[in-house]
């Protein structure tokens, strides 16, 4: 390390309970600023956790339909007319929709039914337990092992229930990639169960997958599919459709905003007017190293490196922070829906930049206004 | 190297405008050379101040010149000024100044830290210099527990640490009883000052007059006899 910067580094951690303060201030906004932001990518992933499981590349749907939770069933011609179009590799159905399920001791608890094409059971979960034929036995379920699956009293296999008066059996057990927003078990069967089993209006169809020759193809897909007066979205933009529904069709975005805002405010006064406070109060000691023989640019240098270095070791403890927070609370709730991702991280670093920057203005300001002259008056 | 370490000539300084304005210099004229101990004396308000910060680089006059060594320093620009107040004054401010979260060693070192040179380093040298003015054993100490006579005497090791040819005292004596007091200006007439250092030094304390090559009186601004030399 440079001395001048060693010098920097000196003045501020020896003074303990100011850098304490600093550091105090930062760690909060940041872990604020995480925190809130974790929560509404956690919120948002879970939103999409069906089209993630599922994996498709593409998904035909009926225009009005904004999050896969609410799905609006489309006429049997739709799958055949999909198959049938330029760029189509193959295209199945897929059924997405709620039921009751009748537990043992009599109390009823919401499910989430997909319905897996009968013919290649595309989209099929990975299996913890049992084999994946034995989906087709009779009354033959597979549970998702989540968060949610103790709500169904964590069934074993060859477990009983009752779905819509119907006699359900479990044939297997599932892991998934993400567990659901609205703290609903998942029970997989095939398409005609499903449509037989839970009633249904005219149409039954909530999706059709389609898999698409090459990735080329898919502009001339959307194109027929628009021609039918339905719309194709690949797995990314179905994610995002569904995360423009809660972000700006429910108020949640704009609350998380105003919450990232309010933890950006509050990061800010308590940071910048520590800085400023620390600054003025080594004014004079920045007095006298200017009479001594230091340059602006030395000074600056100085002041630049004490709030960045401040900055960065805050946003390392409050990342740090809300992770062990994030952790320690999905060991007691596993389906609590946060999750730390590049994009929270980056909007952290990069508020902590404008705070440093901010806080290092006022100081460098201040100290380049200060008169040697000062020092000798006294 | 040229006798004549300080030239000033007919310096004035004024601060503020209109009927705010005060005249702290008055057309000025002063010499000062190697191997003097230069004293200018005077009662609170006279420019004593004034007159050092304007013969060391730090304030500007309004009018005149400040020559040192041969060099109108008011000619430099805000870098090369820094540099040269770097490498050609040492200052020793009448409250010390010392930097309270640093250690003794530390304080000293901070003119060969400016100057780029390595900390460890420059702690080493700031040890030897600490050793000089007395204060052995006294290195990885903060300031706040040494004795005013003590922080002093850091101050003109961290003054000394980087060898200028000028050393500059504002009251160094105002801080500390009458015989630290007494005993710090020995100590620098004896030890610091020599052939080719000059030391410039404001004070109103006449309890050190003794160790004085010249004493110049300032007042209202103008410097005015008696000049007196030591003997």
């Amino acid at each position: 390390m440079k001395s001048v910067l060693k010098l920097a580094y000196k003045l501020l951690v020896n003074d303990r309970a100011k850098f304490s303060a600093l550091l105090v201030g930062i760690t909060f906004a940041v872990f604020l600023m995480m925190f809130v932001t974790s929560m509404f990518a956690g919120i948002l992933n879970h939103a999409s956790s069906t089209v993630i499981n599922i994996g498709a590349s593409m998904w035909v749907m009926d225009p009005g339909v904004q999050t896969i939770a609410n799905s609006i069933g489309m006429p049997d011609y739709v799958l055949d007319a999909v198959r049938s179009m330029e760029g189509v590799n193959y295209a199945v159905p897929l059924y997405s929709g709620g039921a009751l399920v009748k537990l043992a001791d009599g109390t009823y608890q919401s499910v989430t039914v997909v319905g897996l094409d009968d013919t290649s059971l595309f989209g099929r979960p990975q299996l913890l337990e049992g084999k994946i034929e034995d989906i087709y036995a009779e009354n033959g379920f597979i549970v998702v092992r989540d968060s949610e699956y103790s709500k169904l009293e964590s069934p074993r296999m060859g477990a009983e229930f009752e779905l819509n008066d119907h006699r359900g059996v479990i044939v297997g057990i599932a892991s998934a990639a993400t567990s659901g927003l609205f703290g609903i078990p998942t029970l997989y069967t095939t398409y005609e169960r499903a449509i037989q089993y839970i009633p249904n209006p005219r149409y039954t169809i909530s999706y059709v997958l389609v898999e698409p020759k090459s990735p080329r193809d898919i502009p001339k897909i959307k194109q027929q599919v628009a021609a039918l007066g339905y719309i194709a979205l690949t797995k990314d933009e179905f994610m995002t459709r569904t995360s423009d529904f809660y972000v700006y069709q429910t108020g949640v975005g704009t609350n998380i905003l105003i919450m990232t805002l309010i933890s950006f405010i509050v990061g800010l006064s308590i940071s910048g007017q520590t800085f400023y406070t620390f600054i003025l109060e080594n004014l004079e000691r920045f007095g006298a190293l200017k009479a001594i023989g230091a340059k602006r640019s030395e000074l600056v240098k100085m002041i630049l490196f004490q709030a960045a270095f401040t900055s960065l070791t805050g946003y390392g403890l409050g990342v740090g922070l809300c992770t062990l927070l994030i952790v320690l609370a999905k060991l007691r709730l596993p389906s609590y829906a946060a999750m730390e991702t590049y994009v929270n991280l980056l909007i952290a670093f990069l508020m902590v930049l404008v705070i440093t920057a901010i806080s290092s203005y006022v100081g460098v300001r201040r100290v380049l206004q200060i008169e040697p002259f000062d020092i000798f008056r006294g | 190297m040229p006798n004549v370490a300080i030239e000033a000539k007919g310096l004035t300084k004024w601060f503020g405008e209109g009927e705010a304005k005060t005249t702290a210099l008055r057309e000025v004229n002063l010499e000062a050379d190697f191997g003097e101990m230069v004293y200018i004396v005077g009662p609170s308000g006279s420019g004593k101040t004034t007159l050092l910060s304007v013969l060391s680089g730090i304030l500007k006059p309004n009018s005149g010149s400040v020559s040192v060594q041969g060099v109108d320093i008011w000619n430099l620009n805000g870098d090369e000024l820094a540099d040269f107040r770097l490498n050609k004054i040492g200052f020793v401010f009448q409250d010390f100044h010392l930097f309270p979260r640093l250690n003794t060693a530390e304080n000293v070192a901070i003119p060969l830290i400016l100057r780029k040179k390595d900390w460890d380093e420059s702690v080493r040298e700031a040890h030897k210099y600490l050793e000089i003015v007395g204060l052995k054993g006294r290195a990885d100490i903060l300031p706040i527990k040494l004795s005013g006579g003590e922080q002093q005497r850091v101050a003109i090791a961290r003054a000394m640490i980087g060898q200028p040819d000028i050393l500059i005292m504002d009251e160094p004596t105002a801080s500390l009883d009458g015989d630290t007091g007494h005993a710090i200006l020995k100590f620098v007439h004896e030890n610091i000052l020599s052939a080719n250092r000059c030391i410039v030094v404001v004070t109103h304390d006449s309890r050190i007059y003794e160790y004085a090559s010249r004493i110049l009186n300032m007042e209202d601004g103008r410097l005015a006899g008696p000049e007196e030399r030591a003997a």
